[in-house]
């Protein structure tokens, strides 16, 4: 470690802590700031102190309905892709190295594939073209086609198998990585010191080495899945048939992108902020008691 | 062993060394797990590439088929007739996204690595609060700062210009934080023995500490592209000309079902970028990740 001079600090921090804090960090202060006001663009911002969020919380159905539907998805898609990256990346480290790059390949492709999860609108395309329903009605198993993509009873499921699809991100690559740089010695040892199968071996050794990687593919992942919202438009359309697909990311578009109601966007923002925040602390918290 | 021959090179199936408390038998479960989850991603994107060569009189074949009787690359080539009667000539469409993915992904990864440098091998004041700052911002997404990011552009004069989506792009917080994870492992004898001769620091990175971190600003292009490329519409630029490839491609795909063929044909160019990046760069961004651990 050397100590920084002021031309070195200059040339190497600055440039992109100024960026760093003109669009992520000043963003962050301004919403919380706005969500005190009314602000629509046009005027100067008027302070309202917690009218924003009062009304949020006692007047705003729809709010309610966002929240819930977040909470759903975030809770579901969350922990189960989260438990899906790390089950697929332990099953691809058993295997051979040629193998593992093709099969890590294929599994994360879905996930930078950009505007790929379109496709499976044709998969669940509700006429009796699209596949699921092609399928079933060959087999009798039903008589006409099913609406996936409209029908609350249904929209839900349909959202949660393509998220899923596409969470195996960061994270999976962050798994992959670090079961691959497990001692191998470690196991060895492991063996000798009475460790019967491969389940053991995954309690005893292999997640407390991972601790740093499970914990950042968790900040991934939380992120990730409370963010939830251009997919869902690509899918049901905004909004929703009974606003079943509709979630705080729609709500705060629809206010500031749509409606200019800055404050009350920024108030919904800043919820959002917390949430995020609180369940990453949260989660944080509970992972850093792996292997103690 | 057990192997299998393909074109005289050999794949092999089962590890090599096998631990003995591994037992054959859920080896076997997992494989056959695994080839299911290998259908589940591949499928929609295998059968994006297919379809995309499907003729039109193939298209609504009920059931549904998988391969096409008479593969054609005509939707590739309507995507630029189609687009041939706007204002913009596709290329142009083109043009921005190869820009802004091109110009953003290699100042993203000149300047979060110089910063990322002096995070890890530099003290000064402030170090730490700056970096706990940034491991925060990976907590939030950009929907929480989308609204206040408008207010920025429009009061630095940024709207409508490519520069509104290439400069927050630099400062994207994931590739500052694994090429900070990744450079902290560099050992400092190096960096030492080259102070001593005299380098002054800027030369010391250029010469000796991005060579090194290879695997890391291979890791920092993907993740760039991946993000740029996809771009498809932004709140920044509202010129027709100025938009990117996404966006053009997007008012394609949703022109109607008629055009199935060449709405997959969208997924596909889109979609291929990242990843013959991503095969590229496979086992350098491996590399990197398995230093991408939060350690608090």
């Amino acid at each position: 470690m050397v100590k920084a001079s002021k031309k070195n600090l200059c040339i190497f921090i600055a440039p992109y802590m100024i960026i760093f804090t003109l669009f992520t960090v000043l963003p962050v202060v301004i919403s919380i700031g706005l969500s005190f006001t009314n602000f629509n663009m046009i005027q100067l911002p008027k302070f309202v102190g917690f009218a924003n969020y009062t009304r949020l919380f006692v007047n705003d159905d729809l709010f309610f309905t966002a929240l819930q539907n977040t909470l759903f998805f975030a809770v579901i898609t969350g922990p189960v892709g989260y438990i899906l990256c790390f089950t697929f990346a332990w099953f691809i480290n058993q295997l051979p190295v040629k193998l593992r790059a093709f099969l890590t390949l294929l599994f994360y492709a879905p996930s930078i594939a950009g505007n790929s999860f379109m496709i499976w609108l044709l998969a669940f395309s509700e006429d009796s073209y699209g596949f699921v329903n092609a399928f079933l009605l060959n087999y009798g198993i039903i008589d006409k086609p099913v609406l996936w993509l409209t029908d609350v009873k249904y929209m839900k499921t349909v959202a949660v198998i393509v998220i899923l699809w596409q969470s195996l991100g960061a994270s999976f690559l962050a798994f992959i990585a670090g079961l691959q740089n497990v001692d191998r010695t470690l196991y060895e040892a492991g063996m000798m010191d009475g460790i019967r199968n491969r389940w053991q071996e995954l309690y005893y050794i292999t997640l407390p080495v991972m601790r740093p990687q499970l914990m950042f593919g968790a900040v991934m992942s939380i992120t990730g899945s409370f963010g939830i919202g251009s997919v869902l438009t690509g899918l049901f359309g905004n909004p929703s048939t009974d606003y079943a697909a509709y979630t705080i990311v729609h709500h705060l578009e629809d206010y500031g992108g749509t409606r200019f109601m800055m404050g009350y966007a920024s108030a919904i923002a800043t919820i959002l902020f917390l949430i995020m925040i609180g369940s990453n602390k949260l989660i944080q918290r509970l992972l850093r008691r792996i292997g103690t | 062993m057990d192997a299998v021959s393909v074109k005289k090179r050999k794949i092999r199936l089962w590890p090599k060394k096998r631990l003995s408390h591994r037992s054959r038998a859920v080896d076997a479960v997992i494989f056959i797990f695994l080839g299911i989850g290998a259908v589940f991603m591949g499928l929609p994107l295998v059968y994006s590439i297919t379809l995309s060569l499907k003729p039109l009189d193939e298209l609504w074949v009920f059931p549904p088929t998988l391969f096409p009787q008479n593969p054609t690359l005509k939707n590739y080539s309507d995507l630029f007739t189609i687009m041939s009667n706007s204002l913009v000539p596709f290329s142009k469409y083109i043009f921005n996204t190869v820009f802004i993915t091109g110009i953003g992904t290699l100042l993203h990864v000149i300047i979060a690595s110089m910063c990322a440098y002096g995070l890890a091998k530099f003290e000064f004041k402030g170090k730490n609060l700056l970096f706990h700052m940034v491991v925060l911002s990976l907590m939030f997404s950009g929907a929480v700062t989308s609204i206040p990011n408008f207010m920025i552009m429009r009061y630095l004069g940024l709207i409508d210009s490519q520069l509104s989506i290439i400069i927050p792009a630099i400062g994207s917080t994931l590739g500052l934080y694994l090429m900070k994870q990744f450079m902290e492992q560099l050992p400092d004898s190096i960096l030492e023995a080259a102070r001593v001769e005299g380098a002054t620091e800027v030369k010391l990175f250029w010469k000796i500490v991005m060579p090194m971190v290879k695997p890391a600003w291979l890791t920092l292009i993907v993740f760039s592209v991946q993000s740029l490329w996809n771009i498809g519409q932004s709140i920044f630029i509202y010129r027709e000309e100025q938009k990117p490839l996404g966006y053009a491609l997007s008012q394609i795909a949703s022109a109607g079902i008629a055009r199935a063929g060449v709405g997959a044909a969208v997924i596909v160019v889109m979609m291929s970028v990242p990843i013959i990046t991503f095969i590229i760069t496979q086992s350098g961004i491996i590399e990197t990740m398995s230093s991408s651990g939060l350690k608090e």
